[in-house]
């Protein structure tokens, strides 16, 4: 009797559309695009403000527009799935033993929601929001 | 109880004349509260005696009967066919390598197992005289729901980080070893986290959390993997930004 095991190989390259739930997977990770194209818009907002009013107004008007608005829009939708799928799972990484009990999980999920309101007001206060 | 006409399309593979596993079909008469591994042991003693399979306990305790049912890990002493219809197809464990139809080669689980040693290294030797090592309730609850694991590999058929990069540990090993990294008792964190923290360790994970989805034991592999990372980014700041450089 021989000794001759079978290995199946994986496609490098269509493995998630074997179950819905590496689907699931792979939206939360492409959100990163989303979120790096933001953090690349950010980066050229703050260039051109150290460039004086002038180059800061131009850029504001180039991001004036329809197409631009939309884009903004789509960054939105992707920075809020990354968040709440990222907040969702954080009882996992982060249990809180109280005793011999664990904190249900809703708390802490619960606490990162609140935590995030309360920054959101903060930047809003700081931007001039009232 | 209720007879049933159970179709299976169950994966053969027979290393001595297969080039290549393909399915074979069977039909066979079981009843409504069976499980898969009821209707694959009928399929054997009445059909075809020579379809390979392991399995023990018959009551999801053992973690030898892992097989891919209709493409998900499951204990197939824990699948009951009422929760399935039409054709049931049975293949071995993604992942590993098949030795003979629903059999899979487990020694590369075998070996990461043994790498992140699997048991508890005392901190301090006491004689036997000195009485065993005591446990509060408290300090049992912190680590026993990854003491749960019945190794039945159910959780790295899951994994697709497992299926892209086998040299990575893995759920399973990475859970037990943070299952003895908690316990009050052990004292062998160092050795372990030698092998936890490596590249093949827990880096490789990047929280698919289908190993959490799949296991039987409610163990949560995902939970234990993302606690691994958060100590060992915590050794990181501790060794480079505390004076003294150790974690």
């Amino acid at each position: 009797m021989s000794r001759r095991p079978f290995v199946r190989e994986v496609s490098r390259t269509r493995w998630y559309f074997r179950q819905p739930r590496y689907l699931r997977y792979m939206s939360r990770e492409v959100t990163c695009i989303f979120i790096g194209a933001f953090a690349l818009l950010l980066l050229c907002a703050v260039r051109r403000l150290s460039q004086g009013q002038a180059a800061w107004e131009s850029f504001l008007a180039a991001l004036e527009g329809p197409w631009s608005a939309l884009g903004l829009v789509v960054i939105l939708v992707f920075a809020v799935h990354n968040t709440t799928s990222w907040f969702n799972v954080t009882p996992k990484a982060m249990p809180v033993q109280i005793g011999e009990e664990f904190l249900p999980g809703k708390f802490i999920v619960a606490a990162h929601y609140v935590a995030w309101i309360l920054v959101s007001l903060l930047v809003l206060y700081f931007a001039g929001v009232r | 109880m209720s007879d049933r006409l159970v179709h299976l399309d169950v994966l053969r593979y027979d290393p001595e004349t297969d080039s290549e596993p393909h399915f074979q079909h069977y039909e066979v008469t079981c009843k409504e509260e069976w499980v898969v591994l009821d209707a694959l042991n009928a399929v054997k003693e009445s059909i075809d005696p020579t379809l390979n399979y392991r399995w023990s306990c018959h009551m999801a305790v053992c973690g030898s009967c892992g097989m891919m049912i209709n493409g998900e890990p499951k204990l197939s002493c824990h699948a009951f066919l009422r929760n399935y219809e039409g054709v049931i197809r049975v293949e071995p464990l993604a992942n590993f390598p098949i030795e003979r139809d629903l059999i899979t080669v487990a020694d590369d689980f075998i070996d990461k197992l043994k790498q992140v040693k699997p048991y508890l290294i005392p901190k301090d030797d006491k004689s036997i005289d000195e009485g065993e090592y005591k446990q509060t309730p408290a300090q049992l609850m912190k680590y026993r729901q990854f003491s749960m694991c019945i190794n039945c590999m159910l959780c790295y058929a899951a994994c697709p980080e497992y299926a892209l990069a086998p040299g990575f540990l893995g759920p399973a090993a990475i859970t037990l070893a943070h299952r003895y990294n908690l316990d009050s008792r052990d004292g062998g964190r160092d050795q372990r986290q030698e092998v936890i923290a490596s590249d093949q360790g827990v880096w490789q994970c990047s929280f698919v959390g289908a190993c959490s989805e799949v296991c039987p034991k409610a163990v949560d592999p995902a939970g234990a993997l993302q606690q691994v990372k958060l100590a060992s980014t915590l050794d990181w700041f501790k060794e480079h930004l505390l004076p003294g450089g150790k974690p």
